[in-house]
Order: C-alpha cells, then sequence, then structure tokens
C-alpha cells in the first residue's frame, strides 16, 4: 500500500513485517529514527521481538551473533563510528556464517567529526564477507531488507547481508514508498531454519580455533559463496518480481540510456538520483548520456560491468569515499573489470565528491561530464573549496 | 560452501594427551579407598572415573600425571609412580 | 538424553591446570541444560582447537571482550523461542576478557537484568599470551609487563575489585570462590543458577606456569590464599555482605612462598609488609577472622 513517509519509518515497518526475535542496536545519527520506531513497536505489542539495549555497538553486534547463533532471526542498524567500533564483530559474524541483516545508514567518519552523508563507513568493510546492497530510494531500502533476508538465510548462502541507505538523504527523507503487506512477505519470505544453531538437544561448538592447517579454506569458502551470490541475487530478484511486482533485474547493477550512451557515469546510491535527472536533461538535448548504477558492491559484478561498458567510450567513475593514499574503491572496481580484456572504454576518469555530506547538485554532474574527455583524468576532487585550502600552522 | 566452521561434541575423540607423560602416573592402590570421589573431582581431565570403594581408574589415555589426585586422596591410596614402571597403563 | 560428559578429556590444557578444573566442576554443577558463551583465552583455546572440542554442551566462543553481550543475545533469544526457564546461559572467561577489556559489556549485561550466570576464571593474569598483568593482578606479583626488577617489587597496583563493582550494579548473586575449596564452588554455581537474574562468580585458580609451582601443587596454593586473607571467599546478595568463609589467618608468606612469582619478595620485609597489610584489610573489612 503506497504511503508518504519518512525513510526510517519505513524501515522499521519493513523489518517488523520480517519479525526479527532479537533486536539490538545502540543509537547513532542518522539511524536513531529506525530503532526508536522499532522500540515503539515492541513496547505496544505490535511486535513481538526482545529489544535489547545495549551500552555500545560492539555490543549490539555481539547481542544479534548470539541471537543468531541460536537460530532466531535477528535486526541491527548502525552508522559511521558505531559501524567502526562494531568492525571485529561485523567480521566475526561473515566468519561464522550467520545470516544476520544490518541497515547502514551511511555516514561521513571521524576526524573530523561529521554526521551528514558519504560512503566511506560500509566501504572500509568491504572486505568483512558481508553482501553489501546500496539503495537509490526508500522504495528500494524497503524492498531490499526483504531480499537481504531471503539471501542471508538461504541455506545456500548463510552470509551477513548489510543493506545501506544514504544517512539523511534517505533516512529522513519523505519519499513515497510502496509498502509491503504482510501476507505478501510472508509469501516471499519464509521463516528462517537454520543450518547450525546451539542447542541443548544437539549440543555443537561454534568460533573455534582454526590454525593454519584448517582457517584458509574458510575464507575460500566465503569468497566462493560471494561468487555463487551473484547469481542467487538474480534468482531472489525474480521471486521478489513475482510477490511484489517489482523488477529489480540482477540486482547487480542498472543501466539508465547506456544504449549508444558515448559518456557513462557510474556510481551508488542517492547520488544516482540526482544523475538520472541530469542524463534526462542532456539527452534531451541530444547528448549521449547514461548512467550504471552500481547496487551490489560485494559481491562486485565484475562481469555484469564489462557487458554494461564495454561499448562505451568513456566513463566517469564517482565515488563518495576515498582510499587515502591510493585510489577512489569503486573506480579501482571498474578499471579492474577491463584491465586485460580486448573492448572497454578509452578513458576511465576517477572523481570524488560528496563527502562529509557536502552536495552534489545537478550542477556537478554536468560538471563531471564536462570533465570527462579524451584525457583521462586520474583521480580528482570535485566541488572542492581552495580557499579553505589556505591554513596555515606553526610558527 | 562453508569451510570447517562448528564442531559437535560426539565426533570429537580429543588428542591423546596421555602421551604427555614423561615423568609419573598415578598408581591407584585400591587398599583403603573410601569412595569420596575427591579424585574424581579434582582431575583437571576429568579422566578418572569410578562408583564403588577401591575401584576408581584413570583413562590413562588422557592422564597427564599432574599428580593432582595422588595429593587430594584422604586415604593416600593413590601413589605417582615412575612412568617407566611395571604397571598398569604403562605405553 | 544420554549421559554424556560435559567437559570431555583430551584438552590441551596444561598439567594440573586449574582453571580446567574449575571449569569443569562449573559445568557439571550447571548441568546439561546450558549454554556457554566463552571469551578468547587459556580455556577456550586449549578446549576447542579445531576439530576437537571438549565441551558436552552448545558452547560458542566470539571474540575477547564480548561474552556477556554474546550471553545477553543467546538468553534474548531463549526468552523469544519460550525457552529460557529450561535452560541455564553460562558467560565465562579470564580475568583479563572479565575485568580489563570485557568490563563494559558485563557492566551492560548486569545493568539490563539478564538471566545469566557470568564465571571469572581468575588466575591473576593474561596467562594465554604469556603471562602479562591484568587489572586483577595482586599487588607486588611478577608479570612479563610488570616484572621485578632493581626499579619495581612487581605490580604496582592493587588488585581491581571486580566483585565489588559487579555487586554494586545491586545483582542478586555475587561470589567468589576458589578451587582449593572445590565443593564450596559447585555449590556456589548450583546456588547461582537457581536465581532468577544476573549472577557472577569469581573463581581463583591457580596456574602452574604462570605461577610457577608443580603442576600437583593447586590444592595448597589455592587454599594459602584464602587462608591468609589475600583471596577472601564471599557472598553477596543485592549488593549487601550475606556470607564469607572464615579463618584462622595465616602469614602471607605462607601463601607467598609457594609461588615463583612471588620469590623476589622472600628477602624483602618492606613489601611483604604491605602484602600483609592488604590481607589484614581483607579480614577486617569482611569479618573473615573465625573468632574462638
Amino acid at each position: 500500500m503506497k504511503e508518504f513517509i519518512e525513510g526510517s519509518h519505513a524501515i522499521a515497518e519493513v523489518v517488523k513485517s520480517c519479525q526479527p526475535g532479537v533486536i539490538s542496536a545502540y543509537p547513532i545519527t542518522p539511524q536513531t529514527h529506525i530503532v526508536e520506531d522499532l522500540a515503539q513497536m515492541v513496547s505496544s505489542g505490535e511486535l513481538k521481538s526482545q529489544f535489547v539495549n545495549v551500552e555500545s555497538e560492539h555490543s549490539a553486534a555481539s547481542v544479534v551473533l548470539g541471537g543468531s547463533a541460536c537460530g532466531v532471526r535477528v535486526y541491527t542498524a548502525t552508522s559511521s563510528q558505531g559501524l567502526f567500533l562494531m568492525q571485529e564483530v561485523v567480521f566475526n559474524i561473515a566468519g561464522m556464517r550467520l545470516p544476520v541483516v544490518m541497515t547502514c545508514a551511511n555516514r561521513a567518519i571521524s576526524a573530523p567529526i561529521n554526521i551528514w552523508n558519504d560512503q566511506q563507513d560500509s566501504i572500509s568493510l568491504r572486505d568483512a564477507g558481508w553482501i553489501q546492497i546500496y539503495a537509490e530510494d526508500n522504495q528500494e531500502a524497503v524492498d531490499f531488507h526483504l531480499i537481504a533476508y531471503r539471501l542471508a538465510e538461504d541455506k545456500r548462502v548463510m552470509l551477513p547481508v548489510m543493506v545501506c541507505m544514504d544517512g539523511f538523504i534517505l533516512t529522513h527523507g519523505m519519499e513515497t514508498v510502496d509498502m509491503p503487506e504482510q501476507d505478501k512477505v510472508n509469501k516471499f519470505l519464509p521463516a528462517y531454519k537454520p543450518l547450525y544453531k546451539l542447542d541443548t538437544a544437539d549440543p555443537i561448538s561454534m568460533g573455534l580455533l582454526a590454525d593454519p592447517d584448517y582457517y584458509m579454506e574458510t575464507r575460500f569458502a566465503l569468497q566462493e559463496t560471494m561468487r555463487e551470490s551473484i547469481g542467487y541475487l538474480s534468482e531472489i530478484s525474480k521471486e521478489f518480481n513475482n510477490v511484489f511486482g517489482r523488477d529489480y533485474k540482477d540486482l547487480l547493477v542498472e543501466e539508465y540510456q547506456l544504449k549508444d550512451a558515448e559518456k557513462v557515469i557510474v556510481a551508488m546510491g542517492s547520488v544516482c538520483g540526482t544523475i538520472k535527472e541530469v542524463v534526462d536533461e542532456q539527452r534531451a538535448k541530444g547528448k549521449k548520456v547514461g548512467l550504471l548504477r552500481i547496487i551490489s558492491y560485494r559481491p562486485f559484478p565484475y562481469a555484469r560491468v564489462y557487458e554494461a561498458l564495454k561499448d562505451v567510450p568513456k566513463v566517469a567513475v564517482l565515488d563518495k569515499s576515498v582510499s587515502l593514499g591510493a585510489y577512489a574503491p569503486i573506480a579501482v572496481e571498474i578499471k579492474s573489470a577491463f584491465f586485460g580484456k580486448k573492448k572497454g572504454p578509452k578513458v576511465i576518469s576517477s572523481f570524488v565528491g560528496g563527502l562529509g555530506g557536502r552536495d552534489i547538485t545537478m550542477e556537478t554532474i554536468h560538471e563531471v561530464f564536462r570533465r570527462l574527455g579524451a584525457k583521462e583524468v586520474n583521480f580528482d576532487f570535485v566541488d572542492l573549496k581552495p580557499e579553505l585550502l589556505k591554513e596555515e600552522y606553526g610558527e | 560452501m562453508f569451510g570447517p566452521l562448528t564442531v559437535k561434541p560426539k565426533n570429537s575423540k580429543g588428542d591423546k594427551t596421555g602421551s604427555w607423560r614423561t615423568l609419573c602416573r598415578p598408581h591407584y592402590l585400591h587398599k583403603n579407598c573410601i569412595a569420596c570421589k575427591m579424585c574424581l573431582m579434582i582431575c583437571p581431565e576429568g579422566c578418572v572415573s569410578g562408583k564403588e570403594k577401591n575401584a576408581f581408574s584413570v583413562d590413562y589415555t588422557f592422564c597427564k600425571g599432574c599428580g593432582l589426585c595422588a595429593d587430594i586422596c584422604p586415604k593416600k591410596d593413590i601413589e605417582m609412580v615412575s612412568e617407566e614402571s611395571n604397571s598398569e597403563g604403562a605405553s | 538424553m544420554e549421559n554424556r560428559p560435559l567437559f570431555k578429556p583430551g584438552h590441551t590444557a596444561c598439567a594440573g591446570c586449574g582453571q580446567a578444573v574449575a571449569a569443569r566442576l562449573v559445568i557439571e554443577a550447571a548441568g546439561a541444560n546450558t549454554i556457554i558463551a566463552n571469551s578468547t583465552g587459556c580455556l577456550e583455546v586449549f578446549t576447542t582447537k579445531y576439530p576437537e572440542t571438549a565441551w558436552g554442551v552448545p558452547w560458542i566462543h566470539s571474540l575477547f571482550e564480548n561474552s556477556a553481550a554474546v550471553a545477553s543475545g543467546i538468553e534474548a533469544a531463549l526468552i523469544y523461542l519460550g525457552k529460557k526457564d529450561t535452560i541455564n546461559v553460562i558467560a565465562q572467561g579470564g580475568d583479563g576478557s572479565t575485568g580489563d577489556i570485557g568490563l563494559q559489556a558485563i557492566s551492560g549485561m548486569l545493568e539490563r537484568g539478564h538471566d545469566i550466570l557470568y564465571v571469572c576464571y581468575d588466575n591473576e593474569a593474561y596467562m594465554n599470551t604469556g603471562v602479562q598483568r591484568s587489572g586483577l593482578t595482586p599487588f607486588d606479583t611478577n608479570t612479563t609487563t610488570s616484572p621485578a626488577g632493581a626499579l619495581s617489587s612487581g605490580n604496582l597496583r592493587p588488585k581491581k575489585p571486580v566483585p565489588e563493582i559487579c555487586a554494586a550494579h545491586g545483582i542478586p548473586y555475587v561470589a567468589t570462590a576458589s578451587t582449593g575449596f572445590p565443593q564450596d564452588l559447585s555449590r556456589k554455581v548450583k546456588k547461582a543458577i537457581s536465581i532468577k537474574g544476573p549472577k557472577y562468580i569469581q573463581v581463583h585458580v591457580p596456574c602452574p606456569l604462570g605461577w610457577r609451582h608443580e603442576s600437583n601443587q593447586m590444592l595448597p596454593v589455592a587454599k594459602a590464599a584464602v587462608e591468609t586473607g589475600l583471596y577472601p571467599l564471599f557472598e553477596y546478595e543485592f549488593g549487601v555482605l550475606a556470607a564469607r568463609k572464615q579463618i584462622i589467618p595465616k602469614p602471607v608468606e605462607e601463601y607467598l612462598k609457594l609461588q615463583g612469582r612471588f620469590k623476589h619478595l622472600l628477602n624483602n620485609p618492606g613489601e611483604i609488609k604491605k602484602i600483609q597489610e592488604i590481607a589484614d584489610n581483607n579480614i577486617k573489612k569482611y569479618g573473615l577472622k573465625l573468632e574462638a
């Protein structure tokens, strides 16, 4: 049913419809509305769940780890510093193959402290072994949570999933969202049947010490499952479309006006909405431009990116994060999709923008298309304010 | 694909830690035992078993020869004998 | 349910390990209907090296400082499943994972009032990583990061009063125990399990390797700690002292001389006097002296 609803509230509603047994989260801007809503739902009896108010994010992740280990569906949400504080638990959950679902309300990282949106937080945990999918708008943010549980709990997968949504932009943005009805959720998302769990009727030990004779195979297995999940995402997208009538194709990328495009921007998250507006504007003037939106960041769909961009002469990658001392994270992936291949763009330029919540406007995107020329831009920031770089310290 | 992940106790036989003994092992005299079960309680391995008087014994596959059973026995009915000696449990 | 050992032999603890004795007594007292969340440390390492496990009950190890939080999640899941009334939840770890790096998680667990028993195996240092000092290392102890030398008599700080910190949370039951008194330990575990709410038991467990004593000396060493007043055995209920084991106090040298980690003190009467003061303060504070 369509509702005009705040992003956070929509997430709380869809999580409620998934009926997790244990919820534990520590408040951090801009995720707070999600957990406050869930607390309200538990207190009113709408949601029969154990809501555990913990004393830090490290414990929030540990609580859901323990709950999931008992074979119960769980939920947590965080951002930025909170995600970093729980980092070792995040790696632990993936290594223990527990199907935890987390909302990451993307926010910039300290220092300096900044509560506004960029994607540095979840991108910095890309090695953890979590599946990461990025929403462009609140409809996707809602739908992706259902898909996340379905994928995570699949017996072939058993990997945790992070649903990433841009903080404030999506969490606090009001949009019209077609909220999934409970009967359809029940149809799409079966009850969780764990492969292994802590049960006094059949005891197991979890989290053992694996010495050099055993450790590497667990990492290989994680990598293999990630690779296989590229196919499962398509499978689950079809199931989702059958039940809800919304088609996310392969859930890996979205091709927007790529046919015969000469210049394409690659980006991830809510900024794609703005890019689509600029693409429409330029197309109306006869310019052959397009957008390739990355949906699944982990596992990264290299083959799909190759297919989509192999005939595009000029590609600009717009990252909302940076790997300091090296290249921008998504740009690196895009470049490596073409290395050693016969076809591919002549130019792949890398731009970083929107850090710390600096607004990426339509003008910014026009500027990116302008700068996407014959000469490759190795790496550059957009919308920089040079007057702020004249600070002087010391004597 | 999963790899090494969990272990069930029924599938775990344990390391043969009895091979750690180099000096001595416990020898139960079975003379003055009062079945107080202190030896059973104090063993760090949990490899002492028994119920009736003079009927307690050690599983030498696991016994590390720490000597706690001999130390706790109120009747001094357990002796630590040289690992080389010819009594039960000799490797 | 078939009769199976809850703590199986074949684990790789040092010969004579006090923690192995205590861990086995704890799980046997708690029974088969128990789920354990264990911190990283000696106990976790020597009982669960893949592909072996010594545990006959469901058992999980996550990280060093979060067993109290993991146990909170297990308890919440059991409540959700309607099974909590028949299953005990134990969170356990060493003094390092409990009183230092894990103190925050325990405080949270106690404050939230989970129905969980936390057991701390106190061997008074970070033993698994090589005998480095912890917040619970006693005054003047020789450890690798608080070594005795020309400028120092060992650990410069008194023992962190973790049982009192837990009792200050007002929880139903806090107790200290010792492998020198194994039946008392079992009794306390059984008592704790029968109480609903958060419980904390701290067990003094001699470590032959770290404390430098022979493998068969666990009982005299552990008993001496209690009988000198250096490791008082007491029980708190809802933040109020409810019971203590009374002693005929022995001089602290009777305890110190048994272990290599205090060897440097034996011809240092000035330091021994300071340690005797600690014992005397305990005796006074808890009323430990058995009046004739």
